[in-house]
């Protein structure tokens, strides 16, 4: 029966014929492990083809829907953070592996007479993977997505002559980003560069059938038949990079940061890690020299990169004797490396509970007094029987956590007090995939701190973070005003420190004085 | 039979590599995206009681659509939306409030003033006082809105099949 439709649609398609002549393609002896960068990219460009779609099926584009239905992708929807985790993670290792595949055929010198074509399609082929992570990243719409955008496009606008028809192009007329440039990038990213992609492709790959795989300098051996030695490589390959890919998306999160807002000024915007480079080279060119920075130097990379078969005609690619090749690798490498690492240690870091007031500091004191850790992760890919704690907002209202506080916390929750566990169901909704790591990161003693605070009402008169009264100074910043001794003094006899305040003595315990001293000491801005 | 020459072995070893292999990552993708295609939303809550209308003012066995305001969870999205129920009250002074989806393919059904039965316009389906299908290709009675009643106000709840109401 099988076998009856098997020829039926083979005499009517030639599909089994076709797919065997594909397969049977002879290759050179000598092909290997080293080629099986290849395939691996195009099964990277299927995966973020699927994972897309995945997405697109859940996702609306427009500013005003874009970050809550991802939201609602990442914590309502049953493996909707495995969808994202795969996409995003696999947009990287995209660019390492296209990246790993050039490296492959420039040191091989597999680009020569006949194939620059193939070569130079590869090149067209890295831009429109660089586009791809280009344009996806404003397709969040949170501040990472927001400002990192405002930077491309700035970039584009300076281009000369060209840089005003640049931004009306990309929908941002008068320099704003906004509904017009998210349509744009969004129509770009999921139409005009998937469509070009699998087109360029399907010519690169033709190509590639067309001259055959690159030779090694002395063929010793007969050629052999693409499957199923090169195609097990190939797909050992792929399985060890898919499972990499797994493990990436499963454990590290992605996170979805705060919603777009073009009013915020305390958010640094930095590009993906693969575009680190030419952000770090932006600032050693300033004033007129900005744009040898921002497109000449690039530019010239590219040219380079494309023009490399007709820069390098020499018949040697026994690797021996690729010196010279090997050598401008490495320099590039070196380059890249150096500007990449730059940008990196130049990257301020801020840590998550910087923000928070004296009480949402407290309330992380009884979320672990009350041992929740033994049911909650924040983790990704914890295995705890509650839900993980980035999620909670969705789904559990401030009533229902304070009952679920008092019932599922047994012996270790009986002291806390009613007052204490409404501040955690007013705090715990709050948190999102940018600080919600700081219920387990923010150090014990500020937090402890935190609570000897709460406990002594000192908000009564003073104001961290926006939380507080005013009739004492407010308390952000002290730290760069006063030393510790300076304060533990002042805590123990006010009057001795600043003669007619109205702050009485506060006697502390040792532990709670260190506390307190910590946390004080902590309020650096 | 052909003696199998000393590559056959390998061969089929290759050849099951692959297709192992890739029958592996297949299932890591499918598998996944079933349950994210299938599984609908961890979010669920009940629907809240809204106020829609008032006993006294029905009259008994005539029924009277009502129209009313509800917020609803849509996909990403909570909307406020209108909404209506067609509203009986019943001899022992209670309300019966009777979705207006066809129960046969979802369209809205009327109360035919003069035929004394709920009709819907699209097939021809039509429903009793009781929510009964009278005629048509309709499968199962209307469906009812929970109710409950304060003092006189109506309030309305989910919507389930008329056996579980």
């Amino acid at each position: 029966m099988l076998k009856q439709v098997r020829a039926w649609v083979e005499e009517r398609t030639g599909l089994e014929s076709g797919i065997a002549h594909f397969l049977n393609e002879d290759i050179p002896a000598s092909s290997g492990w080293h080629q099986v960068f290849g395939s691996m990219a195009l099964f990277m460009f299927l995966v973020q083809v699927f994972t897309g779609i995945m997405m697109a099926l859940n996702y609306a584009p427009t500013t005003a829907e874009a970050h809550s239905s991802l939201r609602y992708i990442l914590t309502e929807l049953t493996a909707g953070r495995l969808m994202r985790g795969l996409h995003h993670w696999g947009a990287s290792m995209m660019i390492c592996i296209v990246v790993l595949h050039m490296v492959q055929v420039f040191l091989w010198g597999a680009y020569k007479k006949p194939r620059e074509a193939t070569w130079m399609l590869g090149v067209v082929l890295l831009l429109l993977t660089l586009g791809f992570g280009l344009t996806g990243y404003l397709l969040p719409w949170d501040n990472r997505a927001y400002w990192g955008t405002v930077v491309t496009t700035q970039i584009a606008a300076k281009a000369p002559l060209m840089g005003p028809y640049i931004l009306t192009l990309l929908g941002s007329e008068d320099g704003q980003i906004g509904a017009v440039t998210f349509a744009r990038f969004y129509a770009a990213h999921v139409l005009i560069l998937p469509a070009v992609t699998a087109l360029l492709v399907f010519l690169h790959v033709y190509l590639v059938r067309r001259h055959g795989v690159a030779p090694a300098p002395v063929e010793t051996a007969p050629p052999i038949k693409f499957y199923p030695r090169q195609v097990f490589k190939d797909t050992v390959a792929i399985f060890a990079m898919f499972a990499l890919l797994f493990v990436l998306a499963v454990a590290v999160r992605v996170p979805l940061g705060k919603l777009a807002d073009p009013n915020d000024v305390t958010y640094i915007p930095r590009p993906e890690w693969y575009f680190l480079f030419l952000f770090q080279v932006l600032k050693y060119f300033e004033g007129p020299l900005e744009i040898v920075g921002s497109m000449v130097l690039p530019g010239l990379a590219v040219l380079l990169l494309f023009l490399t078969p007709f820069i390098d005609r020499g018949k040697a690619i026994a690797l021996r004797q690729r010196t010279g090749a090997i050598g401008v690798l490495l320099l590039s490498l070196i380059g890249w490396g150096a500007l990449t690492a730059a940008a990196l240690s130049t990257t301020p870091h801020r840590d998550s509970w910087k923000g928070f007031t004296a009480e949402e500091m407290a309330a992380i004191g009884t979320f672990r007094q009350a041992a929740c850790w033994q049911c909650h992760s924040s983790t990704p890919g914890d295995s705890r029987p509650g839900p993980n704690l980035a999620d909670i907002a969705v789904l559990r209202d401030r009533d229902w956590l304070v009952g679920h506080f008092k019932q599922a916390s047994g012996p270790a929750g009986q002291g806390v007090k009613d007052l204490r566990w409404r501040q955690l169901a007013t705090f715990l909704p709050k948190l999102d995939d940018e600080n919600v790591e700081s219920l387990h990161r923010t150090p014990q003693s500020l937090v402890n701190g935190a609570m000897v605070y709460q406990q002594n009402n000192c908000g009564a008169c003073h104001q961290i973070n926006g939380a507080g009264m005013k009739s004492g100074p407010p308390l952000n910043g002290v730290a760069k005003r006063w030393d510790r001794k300076w304060m533990e003094e002042h805590f123990l006899d006010p009057e001795s420190k600043s003669p007619g305040t109205i702050m009485p003595a506060y006697k502390f315990s040792p532990a709670d004085m260190t506390a307190m001293l910590d946390y004080m000491m902590s309020l650096t801005d | 039979m052909k003696s199998p020459s000393p590559e056959e072995p390998r061969r089929g070893f290759l050849i099951a590599s692959i297709n192992g292999l890739m029958g592996l990552i297949t299932a890591a993708l499918a598998l996944p995206s079933a349950g994210y295609l299938l599984g609908g939303s961890k979010a669920k809550r009940p629907a809240d009681w809204v106020p829609a209308g008032d006993l006294a003012k029905l009259e008994e066995n005539v029924p009277e659509q009502v129209i009313f305001e509800r917020v609803r969870r849509d996909g990403w999205k909570t909307v406020k939306e209108k909404a209506s129920a067609w509203m009986v009250k019943t001899a022992d002074k209670q309300v019966v409030a009777f979705s207006p989806v066809c129960t046969h393919l979802g369209c809205a059904v009327s109360w035919d003033g003069s035929a004394k039965n709920f009709a819907c316009p699209c097939h021809t389906s039509s429903f009793g006082t009781d929510g009964k299908v009278l005629a048509g290709p309709a499968p199962r009675p209307l469906d009812r809105f929970a109710v409950k009643l304060d003092g006189s106000t109506i309030l309305l709840g989910e919507i389930r099949p008329a056996d579980k109401a």
